[in-house]
């Protein structure tokens, strides 16, 4: 039965398709089959969640290995969900990549480029489906490696920099997870979440678990780019051709928070996490720093793309907080801003895709009076701008709302107050991208003309979907209090 | 605890330090990913290390009672030095592309040329 199939179908159809766009040597081919096949991972990640919301959270074991000696794959309410968003996600970003990747890369090259997006989609999903420790590193570098190479893929120079510089911090943050790996195993012996899950109330008092936590949690959240481990994400994103920056803002930091997730509540469980070691007293206020200094450098950033880049470590430090409230209104939160967060992002990433394709790189110079020379694709950038920062009515506000509740129960105001102000200064940045597209004047002979229909329908469903998101609230909300209700185990 | 203890821990320590010392320090990005070479060759030796009980031999096909040592590690570590192999590739292909673009492999210099633009 190929229902039985589904989790690692929804590994195999991309790694499948990868080399197959390396042999076409045909760009056009290869755009069609990495659409095609994004669809058909999404398609697979749809009847995987139906499947789990009907029958709870399902096992396959690779080759027939029964785990915990073989390699399981477990999904449960919460990776059904991200498996969903990611592989949607690379589905709409797979269908608007064509023009922008022939311009911005160019017709010889693209069907490598090709090649990388479903490699890097592959190892995405891999990570999110996988229940064994050291599968999920050998996906998260089978993703990462993909990633440094599409980000060396952009037209200036500086792409190839912050490529490398990526490449060293993530090295760096994966082996850091490699050692913690190898910690956990020797103290318990196995690999297997769900057996270490069981081995680890024992262990509580050991030195080397305690270590190995550390390790993973420092190697994550170099990955995840939460304050102060966040330097290689500015220029990735800024430099990495315009898809590459819509993919990786929509896709990389929240499978990257969905691993801390893991580690935290099914790994070690949250009476380790946060009572036998309190990480929510360290990742707190790196959260809120992050949150700060985020949305600080993105007010006086003058290139749109790197503004919004430092606006995502500003965000990442909402979902942070979300997670270290540890509580199910808290988890719920950070997990609805991870989906909403997701799909604004790569909405507002690409209509500056779509603005990059008939201006060139978007300072704010170059974008005075696009709101006339662009008005559908401003009209999406505005939308989801107003997402971003969470105008009642969008799903910014649902997740935030969530969020400030969370707090509140708590009894931490301050934590709440902290949301509001970085509220306040993300309608500062936002507007200075509005004061010039639409306030400014067009200078003359600046390029004018909307940009390709195959690129503004992605964009604008993803502001239809995040618009619809904020009014009906139950598949997101819902989702997210399953998923969240799973990982504090007060569910089966 | 007497001293060394499990030596193998000073070893892997020292390289592990060493590594991400030269990662932080150097400006060549040659030298740095040198580091970072170090760096996970320390790692593999940790978990090779792991591995071993004393006095058991290659985990083969044998005949009787006889102690091997943990063939787990060992594979899984075979399975990490590709992934290095692979970052290895991809980090010093950038290197190229730098050296062609820049004309140069000193973050110093790079820096310089990106900041008088």
């Amino acid at each position: 039965m190929i229902l039985n199939q589904l989790p690692i179908l929804q590994v195999v159809l991309p790694l499948l398709a990868a080399p197959l766009c390396l042999l076409l040597k045909n760009s056009t081919w290869a755009t069609w089959l990495t659409a095609v096949t994004s669809w058909l991972t999404f398609f697979v990640a749809v009847f995987l969640l139906q499947q789990t919301l009907e029958i709870g959270s399902q096992s396959y074991s690779i080759g027939g290995w029964t785990p915990p000696w073989g390699i399981e794959y477990r999904i449960d309410a919460l990776n059904a969900f991200v498996l969903l968003f990611v592989s949607a996600i690379c589905a709409i970003v797979a269908t608007a990549s064509g023009p922008s990747v022939i311009r911005e890369i160019g017709r010889d090259r693209a069907y490598l480029f090709y090649c990388c997006f479903l490699l890097f989609e592959t190892g995405l999903l891999g990570v999110v489906a996988t229940g064994d420790v050291f599968n999920l590193f050998v996906f998260l570098e089978i993703s990462s490696l993909a990633a440094y190479v599409l980000v060396s893929f952009g037209r200036d120079r500086r792409a190839l920099s912050a490529a490398y510089r990526y490449l060293i911090l993530g090295t760096i943050g994966a082996t850091f997870y490699l050692i913690g790996v190898g910690l956990l195993y020797q103290a318990t012996g196995t690999l297997n979440f769900s057996d270490l899950a069981t081995r680890m109330p024992l262990l509580e008092d050991s030195r080397t678990i305690r270590a190995a936590f550390a390790f993973i949690t420092v190697g994550i959240a170099l990955k995840l780019a939460l304050f102060p481990l966040h330097l290689w994400l500015p220029n990735a994103y800024a430099y990495a051709p315009s898809i590459v920056t819509a993919l990786l803002a929509g896709t990389a930091t929240k499978v990257a928070l969905y691993i801390l997730l893991r580690i935290f509540f099914t790994l070690f469980g949250s009476n380790f996490s946060f009572g036998t070691l309190p990480v929510d007293v360290i990742i707190m206020p790196l959260a809120v720093a992050a949150v700060f200094v985020g949305s600080a450098a993105a007010i006086f950033e003058n290139d749109v793309k790197r503004m919004l880049a430092y606006s995502t470590i500003a965000q990442i430090g909402y979902m942070v907080i979300g997670i270290s409230l540890a509580t199910v209104t808290g988890l719920t939160g950070g997990i609805v801003h991870m989906f909403n967060h997701a799909v604004i992002k790569t909405a507002l990433f690409l209509s500056l895709a779509c603005a990059v394709w008939r201006v060139g790189p978007v300072t704010m110079d170059a974008i005075a009076g696009l709101g006339k020379r662009m008005p559908l694709t401003m009209g999406a950038f505005v939308l989801a701008g107003m997402s971003l920062i969470g105008v009642p009515g969008t799903a910014g506000f649902v997740s935030k709302w969530y969020l400030v509740t969370a707090a509140l129960e708590r009894g931490w105001w301050w934590i709440a107050l902290v949301m509001v102000v970085g509220s306040l200064l993300s309608i500062v940045y936002i507007w200075r991208v509005l004061e010039a597209a639409y306030f400014r004047p067009v200078s003359e002979g600046a390029p004018t003309g909307e940009a390709p229909l195959l690129m503004l329908l992605p964009t604008w469903t993803l502001v239809a979907t995040t618009l619809y998101f904020g009014v009906d609230t139950r598949f997101g909300v819902g989702m997210a209090r399953l998923a969240a209700e799973s990982l504090l185990g007060l569910v089966p | 605890m007497e001293f060394p203890g499990l030596y193998n821990y000073w070893i892997v320590t020292g390289l592990m330090m060493g590594g991400l010392y030269i990662v932080i320090s150097r400006r060549n990005l040659v030298k740095k990913l040198i580091g970072v070479a170090i760096f996970q060759a320390s790692v593999f030796v940790f978990y090779i290390t792991i591995g071993k009980v004393s006095g058991g031999t290659a985990p083969i096909v044998f005949v009787g009672n006889m102690t091997y040592s943990n063939p787990l590690p060992h594979v899984l570590i075979l399975t990490a030095i590709v992934v290095g192999v692979a970052i290895m590739a991809v980090g010093l292909a950038l290197v190229v592309r730098i050296k062609e673009a820049y004309g140069a492999i000193e973050e110093d210099e790079i820096n310089r040329q990106d900041n008088n633009r």
